[in-house]
This record gives structure tokens, C-alpha cells and sequence, in this order.
């Protein structure tokens, strides 16, 4: 399945300097298939699956709930074995890049050891893996922490953290390494919308400050669309590419292109082949 | 904790401290969490009023009725062992005071590490959990004279037993709080490459403890409990055998004494552990208290 530019409508002349196809692919799914065995025999999660998400974008994935959207995310993170296919991270296996830290993952709970402070917390990742504090090109906690919007917060416990606060916090964890690649599982869908409004454009902003390449699962179609330069759409059972949607909104995405047409015809298309694909 | 609280914090990129330390969802920030919060006297006036009016009733119906001494003492004579055989008292105290402590020590430390060798090892877990189940079913009454006769007649056999007491409650315990990682700590543990030994050190052992302290708690009670049984079955010193022998010779103020002063060093370990808890369980959440 070949990108296909949807809404027509969006102003081709607007965008990216970078076009989302350009580039060398930073994670390259080829033909992947993921079968779990269970007791009523083997299911299949994904079948014949094949992408690329180029360095430096961000490529949102959208399904139906058990379509195999965290199925896919966690073969990329090397925590489900492939049954068919590759999986090539920056031209590495995922077993590969997971030693060499080339990829965070972001869960949906922000999972923090709730005896550690918030910058413990991102210390973390420093402390283990055979890293003891060593990693030679980390980033500093506490500037993470600023990059978040969390200064001042550096020393509270993660129950005095509202739900908001405590993603940062696992966001802030995520980017200690400088990892190429992020990986985010549905990383606000536990938060009221407010706060999930905030962190979209906020993740938007860290994404260009930090170059990392993103790939971020949701299951709201506007989240999808605000953030995605690419949506790859997913069908259920087995788990399919539905469509690879480029999204093309310019340079300049805030909470008010949400009210374009643009946006609405975006979400449209997005909301009818998610529709299609029951 | 919404969206209000969320801008309050959302002040970057570079926030005054003073916006992020108003943050009004840090509800414990003010009080330290040692201090009794404000009522703790009027919450337990019941309690120590209650007490002090059973004390009196008792009094007033043994002096009333006239009841004998050697069937039921006034609190008036139990205090008067106290100030009169002190010396009998607190010579039998520590005797028992070092087995509980030591059965404590033994039981605890024995339980913790079988913990940790049972979640690392399924096999030991699928071979030892059974026996450590059947050895808790046997009541620590039919033990004791078995122990008795292994050990002999000095601190071993009571130690023993109160290790024994201490033991599966915390083993119990230990095992279900170290498995109580979420898995996906686990995954995120997985992702970083963490080793076996950064998992436990890092992430089982914390998490446990609030377990663990819920079955310190236990032992901290129960392990005097096991010194005293201990010393019934075989002993002539000990709090243990003061209350058999004060049973045998009709000195009833005595055997009240007695009971009082075990029951005291329950009380005060308990309260040491739970203050040792509060010391270290600082990180949870003021509602889990
Ligand atoms: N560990 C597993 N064992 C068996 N089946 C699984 C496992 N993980 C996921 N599945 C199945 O794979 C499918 C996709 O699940 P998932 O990737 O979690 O979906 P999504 O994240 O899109 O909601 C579901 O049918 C789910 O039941
Ligand atoms: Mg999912």
C-alpha cells in the first residue's frame, strides 16, 4: 500500500521543508506477521504489514481497538517476537537497536517507581542495563525536566504529580538516552482532554526541538491527525495497513487548526476508512 | 487532579519557582507526615476514657463482690506486683524479650530470602511452597514439644518457634509483593535491558515493602506469642514459665502482671515497627495509610 495523499483540499505549497517520504527510513516494516498462540490455537495479531516512518517524522497509527495497534509497536520495541517479516530500526535489528538504545517506549500508564522523585525517575533508564550512569551521550534530568514544563518539580514524589505531569515525567524518562526512535502507546489516553490538549502541541514542539522520530498510537481520530505527518490506518482482524495517510497542514500546527477545513477533511477521511474497516 | 492543576504547572518553557510551588494539587507538601495530624488527642479520648472506665468496673465489682484474690486480682493488687516483685518481673522479661526478637530476626530473614529465591526460581516455588504451607497448617502448640525435644531445654527450641510464627505470614506476603510489579514496569524494564539482578534491586524489593511491613506488623506480635508458648512447654525462666508457675501456685496478681508485661512488649514492638514503616514508606501515597 503506497502513501496516499488524502485531504486534497490541504494547500500542497505548505509543506514541511522535509517531505514526510524523503529520506532514509528510520524503522522499515517489511511483510510482518505476529501470531500469538492462545488456547483456542494461534491468533493472528498482524498480517502482511509493511511500512517505513522516515528519520525525523512523526507517524500517527490508528485503529480499531484490538486491531494489533500495540502488537505492532511492541515488535518494533523488540517485546513481541516477529512470526514473519523484518523489522529494521536505523538498519538494525530490534533485538539490535534495543541494546544500543535506539528507542524509548512511552506506555499509556507512565509506569514511574513511585519511591523515586520526578528526576529519579528519569534517571532511570542511566541506572540500568548495564549503563550504571555511564551512558556517554545522555541528556541532562533536570533539562528534560524544563523541556517538559516540569522546573521546579524536580524533587516530588510521583503521587503529589497530577496524571498529566506524571507523562511528562515518563516522556522526560523516554528522552534521557536520546533515543532516535520514540515509541508511544496511546501515552494520553488516560488524561482528561484539557491535559491532552496541552500535550499534543506540547509534544509537537518537543519533537522539533529533539529531531526524534516518533511513532505514536491513539485511538482518537483529531489526536491523530493534529500530530501525525503520516497516519498509518490499521484494519482489524488480522490486523492490515488499511491506508497510509499523509497529512499536510504547514509548518505551523496549534489548537486552532483543528477548526480548518483542512483538519475537518482529514478527519473525515479518517473517520470513514476506519468506518470501512468495521 | 485535572486540567486546572495541569495549567497551574504548565508555565514553560522557563517557570517561576513560585508558579510551580503554589502547585495546590501537592496536598502533602504542608504537614510533615510524622506529626499527629490535628485531632489525634480528641480521636482517642474515647479510647483511653473507655479503657480507664473498664479498669475502674473492675475494680469495683471484685472489692464489691469480694472476690477472692487467687480467682480474680483487683488492678489495685496487679499494680502492687508490679512495684513489689519487679525484680521477679523484668528477670523473666528479658529472656523472653531476646527470644522474640531473635525468633524475629530468624523468621523474617529466612521468609525474605525464600521470597526472592521462589519468584526468581518457579521450580523451587512449585517445591518448597507446599511443605511451607503443610509446616504452617501444624498449630505451634504440637511443634513445640517436638522442638523441645530435638533442641533441648535452653533458647534454641523457643527461638525456633517464634521464627516459626514469624515466618509464613511474611513469606506469604513477600512473594505476592515482589510479584506485585506491574508488567509493564516489567516491559519498560525489558526495553532498557535490564539485568535480573537491576530488576530486583531497582524495582521487586521497593515495591514489596509495603507488603512486607503489613507482615512485619503480624510477627512483630506473634513472634512474642511464640517465645512465651515456648516456654510453657519446657523452661523455668521466661515470661513463659512465670505464667505457668504463677497459675500453679494461686498467685493470680502475678500471672496478671505477667500477661500485662507480654502483652506491653507486643505493643512496643508493633509500635516500633510501624514507626520504622512511616520512616520508610515515605513515598506512599498519604491514603494507603
Ligand atoms: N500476549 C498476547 N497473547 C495472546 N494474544 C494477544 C497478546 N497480545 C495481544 N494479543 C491479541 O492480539 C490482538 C491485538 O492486540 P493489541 O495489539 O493489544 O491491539 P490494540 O493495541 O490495537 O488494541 C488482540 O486480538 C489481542 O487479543
Ligand atoms: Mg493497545
Amino acid at each position: 500500500m503506497s502513501p496516499t495523499a488524502a485531504g486534497s483540499a490541504a494547500s500542497p505549497g505548505a509543506g514541511r521543508s522535509e517531505s514526510p517520504a524523503a529520506g532514509p527510513a528510520a524503522v522499515s516494516v517489511r511483510d510482518l506477521a505476529v501470531r500469538f498462540e492462545s488456547d483456542a490455537g494461534p491468533v493472528t495479531a498482524l498480517d502482511g504489514v509493511s511500512f517505513d516512518v522516515p528519520a525525523g517524522g512523526l507517524v500517527t497509527m490508528l485503529g480499531p481497538s484490538g486491531c494489533g495497534k500495540s502488537t505492532l509497536l511492541r515488535a518494533v520495541a523488540d517485546l513481541v517476537p516477529l512470526s514473519e517479516g523484518e523489522i529494521s530500526v536505523f538498519g538494525r535489528t530490534p533485538e539490535e537497536a534495543r541494546l544500543a538504545r535506539d528507542f524509548s517506549f512511552v506506555f499509556q500508564d507512565a509506569t514511574l517507581l513511585p519511591w523515586r522523585s520526578a528526576i529519579d525517575n528519569v534517571r532511570l533508564p542511566l541506572e540500568v542495563g548495564g549503563r550504571n550512569g555511564s551512558v556517554e551521550q545522555h541528556a541532562e534530568p533536570d533539562e528534560l525536566l524544563a523541556l517538559v514544563g516540569l522546573a521546579g518539580r524536580e524533587a516530588a514524589l510521583p503521587h503529589e504529580l497530577s496524571g498529566g505531569m506524571r507523562q511528562r515525567v515518563s516522556i522526560a524518562r523516554a528522552l534521557v538516552c536520546r533515543p532516535r526512535v520514540l515509541l508511544m502507546d496511546e501515552p494520553f489516553g488516560a488524561l482528561d482532554e484539557i491535559a491532552r490538549d496541552k500535550l499534543n502541541e506540547e509534544l509537537l514542539r518537543i519533537w522539533r526541538e529533539t529531531g526524534t522520530t516518533i511513532i505514536f498510537v491513539t485511538h482518537s481520530i483529531p489526536e491523530a491527525t493534529f500530530l501525525g505527518q503520516k497516519c498509518l490506518v490499521l484494519s482489524a482482524h488480522p490486523g492490515r495497513v488499511r491506508e497510509y495517510v499523509g497529512i499536510d497542514f504547514g509548518e505551523a500546527r496549534t489548537l486552532a487548526t483543528r477548526d480548518t477545513l483542512e483538519f475537518v477533511e482529514v478527519t473525515a477521511h479518517l473517520r470513514r476508512l476506519l468506518g470501512e474497516s468495521g | 487532579m485535572t486540567g486546572r492543576h495541569e495549567e497551574a504547572g504548565w508555565t514553560a518553557p522557563a517557570p517561576a519557582p513560585a508558579a510551580a510551588g503554589n502547585e495546590a494539587g501537592c496536598a502533602a507538601a504542608g504537614r510533615g507526615r510524622n506529626d499527629p495530624p490535628p485531632g489525634t488527642w480528641r480521636r482517642r479520648a474515647p479510647a483511653i476514657a473507655a479503657a480507664a472506665g473498664l479498669l475502674a468496673l473492675w475494680q469495683v465489682i471484685v472489692s464489691g463482690f469480694g472476690v477472692p484474690t487467687y480467682i480474680a486480682p483487683s488492678p489495685v493488687q496487679v499494680l502492687q506486683v508490679f512495684v513489689e516483685q519487679g525484680d521477679i518481673l523484668w528477670l523473666n522479661f528479658w529472656p523472653t524479650l531476646m527470644e522474640a526478637a531473635s525468633g524475629f530476626l530468624v523468621g523474617n530473614t529466612v521468609a525474605a530470602v525464600l521470597a526472592v529465591w521462589f519468584v526468581h526460581s518457579q521450580l523451587a516455588e512449585r517445591a518448597f511452597y507446599p511443605i511451607a504451607v503443610f509446616v504452617n497448617t501444624i498449630p505451634i502448640i504440637a511443634v513445640a514439644p517436638i522442638l523441645v525435644l530435638l533442641l533441648g531445654n535452653g533458647y534454641a527450641p523457643k527461638i525456633v518457634i517464634a521464627a516459626l510464627i514469624c515466618f509464613f505470614p511474611t513469606l506469604v506476603n513477600m512473594v505476592r509483593g515482589l510479584k506485585a510489579v506491574s508488567p509493564q514496569m516489567l516491559e519498560l524494564m525489558r526495553v532498557l535491558s535490564a539485568s535480573g539482578r537491576e530488576v530486583l534491586f531497582k524495582i521487586r524489593l521497593q515495591s514489596s515493602l509495603p507488603f512486607l511491613f503489613a507482615a512485619l506488623k503480624i510477627a512483630s506480635t506473634t513472634c512474642v506469642i511464640g517465645a512465651i508458648v515456648g516456654e510453657w512447654i519446657g523452661s523455668n525462666y521466661g515470661l513463659g514459665s512465670l505464667i505457668i508457675e504463677a497459675t500453679y501456685n494461686f498467685r493470680a496478681p502475678l500471672l496478671y502482671a505477667t500477661v500485662i508485661l507480654g502483652a506491653g512488649m507486643a505493643v512496643a514492638a508493633f509500635t516500633i515497627v510501624t514507626l520504622v514503616e512511616r520512616r520508610v514508606l515515605k513515598w506512599k501515597p498519604p491514603e494507603v495509610f
